[in-house]
């Protein structure tokens, strides 16, 4: 269990001070969501009733598909200079190298969230008007669904043809009922129509049944021969 | 066995003949729907064949995985049993959601240890794979002409082609993206690693399936939207019509998964013997080849 941590940790911080020197993955998803946006709000002119209604769904989807961005540079870096071959050499437990990766891509994408939020607000004149401190579970929840399963899929992609392509066609079907949960908790909370107490409890169940099965199958992966 | 082949062809065709004509003219007509309704003679078989065939990938795919190390292999049987037993049991003591009966539950629960050691004795070792190909292959066919069917009938009867908040439309779809997405992966990656990646993308399907289930069932309370009417409403002649409809269409499948499974065994003593006819190949060009690899290859 030590070295589980040790291993996850040592291969946190190489993660986010490579991120921190390089600042690819937080730069691509950042421009690409504010891009998102910005078409967004070309292609919709709502009032502000509508646009609590849509915003929900809107900054989901722009932070799956930037998402997607970060994951497949997960999983890239490490196939340069064979480190990934070393990895699956190395007696380090497989799950440390997940947890790590895992781990990143959530920091990486928490970061994305805090820094879209204020956009979206100023873009779609945003004001809950349910409890809105229950964003903040489900936004939390809801990035850990995306980032766990992402990260298994990536591992996943890599040893595929076209690997670029394959990962939202392996991580869409599979993050619908996520996608479902932070669409429409966030949607219940911006209306203030319905509690969003469900959508929390559904998107916890889908964090710890997934976590497990990652957690359960990513050596089955990373060592598939 | 070849020759049973024929055979069952021979009695599939003649079954789903029979079942058309059942269908078309000795079934009632429908009080309220009229004749349109008879598609599901044809829709909800083939919903049914789906859901066995992808219940049959997905526990090939746990046996496979579970196979692949020793020490996963014996606890695997245990959990296995586990639960089965225990999804029976919670199956009759947790409240259910209406219109899920507990006896339907138990009977999905308890065939999971059935299936998987059925499975695990007809189909050892590299087989399970072939046979995760094959039902998926077979399912997502069954499970498309259930998602085309299912719009034609809905149009007349419920006025509109598709009801996104209806949980059977939903979650059946979701189930038709995972497996077409699984079958992408077998397509994409190298053919030594695809059976692990697959069996293990084939567990993340099954594991979601639930949660597809709950989310919608969630979702539809909020929006209320028409749904195929509840209760086991139906006439005793409908059903029967309906049973013999399912009996030629599982025919249909067992039939159409033996000539995949055949297909896909050859492919790949081909694949093997044309590795092993290279291997031999280059082999003579250094030294001279062993007998048995080369009378391998030859053939």
């Amino acid at each position: 269990m030590n070295s589980l941590w040790s291993v996850t940790l040592a291969t946190l911080a190489k993660d986010i001070r490579l991120e921190w020197r390089s600042k690819d993955a937080l730069n691509s998803m950042l421009f690409f969501s504010l891009l998102v946006v910005v078409i967004f709000s070309f292609s919709f002119d709502p009032l502000a009733e509508e646009s609590r209604r849509i915003a929900g769904g809107l900054i989901w989807v722009a932070i799956l598909f930037a998402a997607v961005v970060a994951l497949n540079q997960t999983w890239a870096r490490e196939l340069r200079n064979q480190v990934l071959d070393a990895y699956r050499v190395s007696p380090a437990p497989a799950n440390a190298l997940f947890l790590a990766k895992a781990l990143g891509n959530f920091i990486f994408v928490s970061v994305l969230e805090a820094l879209m939020a204020p956009l979206f607000i100023v873009f779609y004149n945003l004001r809950a008007v349910g409890p809105a401190w229950q964003l903040i579970p489900i936004a939390l929840l809801g990035t850990w669904a995306l980032v766990v399963n992402g990260t298994f899929f990536a591992a996943m992609s890599i040893r595929t043809r076209s690997r670029e392509i394959m990962l939202p066609l392996l991580l869409f079907p599979v993050s619908i009922p996520a996608v479902i949960g932070m669409v429409a908790g966030t949607t219940a909370i911006l209306t203030g129509d319905d509690p969003a107490h469900f959508w929390i409890i559904l998107l916890l169940t889908y964090d710890v049944v997934f976590t497990t099965a990652c957690l359960a199958l990513f050596e089955t992966v990373l060592q598939a021969e | 066995m070849k020759r049973a082949f024929p055979i069952l062809a021979i009695v599939t065709a003649v079954l789903l003949a029979y079942a058309l004509y059942q269908a078309l003219v000795v079934a009632p007509t429908d009080a309220q729907q009229g004749d349109v309704y008879r598609i599901i003679y044809y829709h909800v078989p083939s919903a049914w064949t789906a859901f066995l065939l992808f219940f049959i990938n997905f526990i090939a795919s746990v046996r496979y995985l579970a196979d692949g190390k020793p020490s996963t292999r014996q606890a695997a049987k245990w959990i296995a049993v586990a639960v089965g037993v225990a999804g029976a049991v919670a199956a009759f003591v947790i409240p259910l959601p209406g219109g899920i009966r507990p006896s339907a539950i138990a009977t999905t629960v308890l065939a999971i240890p059935v299936f998987y050691f059925l499975l695990g004795k007809y189909f050892p070792g590299e087989k399970l794979d072939v046979l995760a190909v094959t039902t998926a292959e077979v399912g997502v066919v069954f499970c498309t002409i259930v998602l085309v069917t299912g719009p034609i009938w809905a149009r007349p009867v419920w006025g509109i082609w598709w009801a996104p908040g209806d949980i059977r439309l939903t979650s059946t779809l979701v189930l038709w993206l995972i497996y077409v997405s699984y079958l992408i992966l077998r397509r994409f990656s190298d053919s030594a690693q695809t059976q692990k990646l697959a069996a293990a993308l084939a567990v993340f399907g099954a594991l979601d399936v639930p949660l597809v289930y709950f989310s919608i069932w969630f979702f539809r309370t909020q929006h209320p939207q028409p749904v195929i009417g509840g209760g086991g409403s139906m006439d005793p002649k409908m059903l029967d019509v309906l049973m013999i409809s399912w009996t030629a269409f599982l025919f249909f499948a067992f039939l159409v998964c033996w000539s995949r499974y055949r297909l896909e065994i050859l492919r790949r003593e081909v694949e093997q013997a044309h590795a092993m006819q290279s291997l031999s190949g280059a082999d003579s060009s250094v030294s001279i080849s062993s007998p048995a690899v080369s009378t391998r290859g030859s053939q």
